[in-house]
Parts: structure tokens; C-alpha cells; sequence
């Protein structure tokens, strides 16, 4: 019911003792004190757990620790480059993406992994060309749809999608 | 949360072999419905077996025009797929209206058609529910109920299924391909595979123990005309009141072939088959798609709180056939 599980986290390998019902949020918290990550809903509603995958955006809350053994994981703590923040960091300073700031990490890796599919040609609910391959264009309606998994309850929606925006060239 | 085992699948016949006997146990695909039905105490397994890893992890497109989608895709890839984007975009336009962007990285194709009914009494362990626990009452039948079915429910169950890959599916008439325990194949239309609740709702679809969704084929589509439109309480991230998947060809002027699956409105995807019927061979207008719509919810057991969905079904499907003509 319990073992040895390697995460693989911001890079760098820790082995933990889990029970197998260990989320890998509540491994990030509890057992790594990485606390950058956030519950909220911890029922994949709110988005506020969100982390990088292999590089894709996932709920934590939602993904059994065990179960992602030594797949990559990226915290809101692996973005910056030493003492400079990442791109979306900054934005979302320069542009008042948020309030209370509990959301902030979630929308961050969410954005990150949001870029990411834009630029390999992933079309969205609101996208009318389906059929198009080349990299979408981030206007604030796409963004809006794409960022959908991820809630403010401040509503700072407006800085957010600004601070998007200007990272996606728009 | 139930403690339970956990065990990495490295081949088909290794997870057949780990279920084989284990009444308690689960398949586990993405995971998010099922791992959240756990917290919630809804699904209690002694035993999960990761099928993740397995092979069934790609889409490959048939010289005849069909595809082959593996049941361990998962959404962000299959929506990437330019095959499937050109020539299927009811299917792209279904799935990536399901969910958010988080969910679909990690959400298989077999999880998909797989996963739950998000009635809010199935998912609360304080009230009963028959489906959830055989014999104890549905709760919803007197409570709330809007988002709820009104065709294909029995007294016992008033479910409705969330998906909605699975009405675009439905609509391109999809065989699911199973993999039974010994190894042989079985092939299941995807209007068969969710069974009506009856007086057995907790008897969800007809797959048997050790059974594994592999894959989904998709012959080559009716028509290349076709779309999905939701209808949801907000614009994003919310499960749909009344969708529709609808494949369309024209011909002189007149229907020549038309598939149409609703979701929202009944215990699985709801291929309308009175309505293409009647369709077929006429040039309709709106009145006349509503009309044909109706007749396909002849045996509707609408409740007080979500009668309003036979109105709104006939008014989608009129709009959505107004576009795509």
C-alpha cells in the first residue's frame, strides 16, 4: 500500500516513502515543502495545482504521486534562472495578474504550458480554423478559452490575459 | 481515501493476468475522474492498475479513410492530429470543448468514454443513490435534476452521461475495440457500449471484468461537412446542458445522408435515428428539423426541472443543420 517513489522535480530526483493515495500536489507540499504549488478545489475545478508535466500542463491534485514516477515534473519554484524570473513572472508583476496571489502559480505553469501548445499548431474551442497547422495566434478570446482551467476568484482576469499576451508576442 | 495497490501494467496480458480474480480492482488511465471518484469515497478499489504505459498510444489513419485512435491517447494529442482536425472536426471540436486544458494532457480516449455521471448525488456518498448503491434511491428524481437526462432513464436512474467526445463519436459511428482478458478482440458499436440504467443502474456499460477499451475506429466519415455545438452555463469549462454532433452531405439540394447525437440529454450518447430518418430525401427548414427532432424524443421522460431540454435539443439541431448546409 505504500513504497519507494523517485520525482523527478524541477531537476532533480527525490526519493520519497509514499503511500500510493498520495497525490503528487500533496507530495510537493508535504513531503518536499515545495508549498509554491496550491490547493484549492483538489478536485481539478480551480487549476490552482497546476504544474508542467513533461513540459505539459497538468492538475496535480488530480494525479496519483505514484503514477508519475519519473516523469518531469516543473514547480512555479523551477521557473526562474537563478535570481531572474521567467518571462511570465515578470508580466504578471508588470501587468497586475493577480491579487492575493493564491491562483498565481497555477496560472503561471498554466500559461507556460498554454504557450507551448499554441506554438505546436493545437487549435481551441474558439479556434475557427481547425485545419490549420502553423502556430495560433493569441488573441484575447483564444487565451481566455485556453486558460480556462484556471480560476481568479479576485478576478484579475484582465492582467492576466494582458500579461499573456505580451509574452506571446501579441 | 481507501488504501489500495498499485501496479504498473507493462503489457496487455500482465494487466489482464493483475485483475484476473480481483473483483475490487480498476484500470487506471489519466486518472482524473477516477482519482477524484476516490477522494470523494465514490469508488472505493482495492487494487489499480496503471494501463497508461500500454501500446494503445497513437493514431493511425487507414488507407480507406478510417482511423484507428488507441484508447491510451490522450486529448492533447488527439487534438493536434491533422487527419483527424480536416477530416473529422466534429470529433476536434467535441473534444476540445470537454473539460479544460490541464484535464485533456492527462484524459484518455478509453477514460473518456468510460468515465462518470456528474450527477451531484452519484458523486455524494450522504445521499442515496442507485446507481452509486444498488437499492438505495435516487435522490435526484425529487431534487435537482436540470442537468440531468430525459430520455433512456428508468425510475431507478435518471443519469445523464458527461461526455462529449463521445456524441461526436457517436455520430461518426465509432466501433469501441475491447480487448477481453484471453486475448481475443471484441468489437462494440459505441451506441451499445453504455447500457440504459433499467432497474440495474449500477450496470453501466457491457464490458465484463478484465475487459480493456484498446481502441477507437472511426470508419471513413459520412460526409465532410460536420460539427459539434455545446450549450453550457458559462462559455468554457463547464459540461454541456444540451450538445449536438451533427455529419451532414447535401445532395441537389436535399439531405442525402445526416447523422445526429445529442449529449447531455439522456444515460449515453443519443444518436437521433427517428429524426435522420425523417430527414433524409427533404430540403427542411427550421420547423421542419425541430419537427423531426421531436419525433426522436417521442418516449422522453422529461422531469419538472429539465423539460426545457426537448425545446432547446430541437432548437440546436435546427441551428447546427442551418449552418452546415
Amino acid at each position: 500500500m505504500s513504497g519507494d517513489v523517485v520525482l523527478r522535480v524541477n531537476g532533480e530526483d527525490r526519493v520519497l516513502h509514499l503511500d500510493n493515495r498520495v497525490t503528487l500536489l500533496d507530495a510537493l507540499r508535504e513531503h518536499l515543502r515545495l508549498t509554491g504549488t496550491k490547493k484549492g478545489c483538489d478536485h481539478g475545478q480551480c487549476g490552482a495545482c497546476t504544474v508542467l508535466l513533461d513540459g505539459e500542463r497538468a492538475n496535480s491534485c488530480l494525479l496519483l504521486a505514484v503514477a508519475v514516477a519519473g516523469r518531469a515534473v516543473t514547480t512555479v519554484e523551477g521557473l526562474a534562472d537563478g535570481a531572474e524570473p521567467h518571462p511570465l513572472q515578470r508580466a504578471f508583476i508588470a501587468h497586475d495578474g493577480f491579487q492575493c496571489g493564491y491562483c498565481t502559480p497555477g496560472q503561471i505553469c498554466s500559461a507556460i504550458g498554454m504557450l507551448a501548445e499554441a506554438a505546436a499548431g493545437l487549435p481551441s474551442a474558439v479556434s475557427a480554423d481547425l485545419a490549420g497547422t502553423a502556430a495560433v495566434d493569441l488573441d484575447d478570446e483564444e487565451i481566455r478559452e485556453r486558460m480556462s482551467g484556471n480560476l481568479c476568484r479576485c478576478g484579475a482576469y484582465a492582467g492576466i490575459v494582458a500579461a499573456i499576451r505580451e509574452v506571446a508576442g501579441g | 481515501m481507501r488504501a489500495f495497490r498499485y501496479a504498473r501494467a507493462t503489457d496487455p496480458g500482465e494487466a489482464a493476468a493483475l485483475v484476473a480474480g480481483v473483483p475490487d480492482a480498476v484500470y487506471l488511465g489519466g486518472g482524473t475522474n477516477l482519482v477524484d471518484l476516490m477522494k470523494l469515497g465514490v469508488l472505493r478499489p482495492g487494487l489499480v492498475v496503471d494501463v497508461s504505459g500500454l501500446p494503445y498510444d497513437t493514431v493511425a489513419h487507414r488507407p480507406d479513410g478510417g482511423v484507428l485512435i488507441g484508447g491510451a491517447v490522450r486529448g492533447r494529442r488527439l487534438g493536434l492530429d491533422e487527419g483527424i482536425r480536416s477530416r473529422f472536426p466534429a470529433l476536434t471540436r467535441a473534444l476540445l470543448s470537454g473539460a479544460s486544458a490541464q484535464i485533456r494532457t492527462q484524459a484518455t480516449v478509453a477514460g473518456n468514454l468510460l468515465q462518470r455521471t456528474r450527477c451531484p448525488y452519484f458523486q455524494d456518498t450522504g445521499t442515496p443513490c442507485n446507481r452509486r448503491s444498488p437499492g438505495s434511491g435516487c435522490a435526484a428524481i425529487p431534487g435537482v435534476h436540470r442537468d440531468l437526462a430525459v430520455i433512456g432513464t428508468s425510475d431507478a436512474c435518471v443519469a445523464s452521461h458527461p461526455s462529449d467526445l463521445a456524441v461526436a463519436l457517436a455520430a461518426y459511428d465509432a466501433v469501441v475495440e475491447v480487448r477481453r482478458p484471453d486475448g481475443e478482440q471484441r468489437l462494440v458499436p459505441i451506441h451499445e457500449l453504455h447500457r440504459l440504467p433499467g432497474d440495474t443502474p449500477w450496470i453501466e456499460t457491457v464490458l465484463e471484468p478484465g475487459d480493456l477499451i484498446t481502441g477507437v475506429h472511426l470508419p471513413p466519415p459520412a460526409a465532410p461537412s460536420a460539427t459539434y455545438r455545446k450549450v453550457r452555463d458559462r462559455w468554457s469549462y463547464a459540461f454541456a446542458v444540451v450538445s449536438v454532433a451533427a455529419v451532414l452531405r447535401v445532395e441537389a439540394g436535399r439531405v442525402g445522408d445526416v447523422r445526429i447525437a445529442l449529449g447531455g440529454v439522456a444515460p449515453r450518447p443519443w444518436r437521433l435515428w427517428a429524426t435522420e430518418r425523417a430527414l433524409v430525401g427533404t430540403d427542411p427548414g427550421d420547423d421542419d428539423v425541430r419537427a423531426a427532432t421531436r419525433l426522436a424524443f417521442a418516449d422522453a421522460r422529461p422531469l419538472p426541472g429539465n423539460a426545457f431540454k426537448l425545446d432547446l435539443a430541437a432548437d440546436l439541431v435546427a441551428a447546427v443543420l442551418r449552418e452546415l448546409r
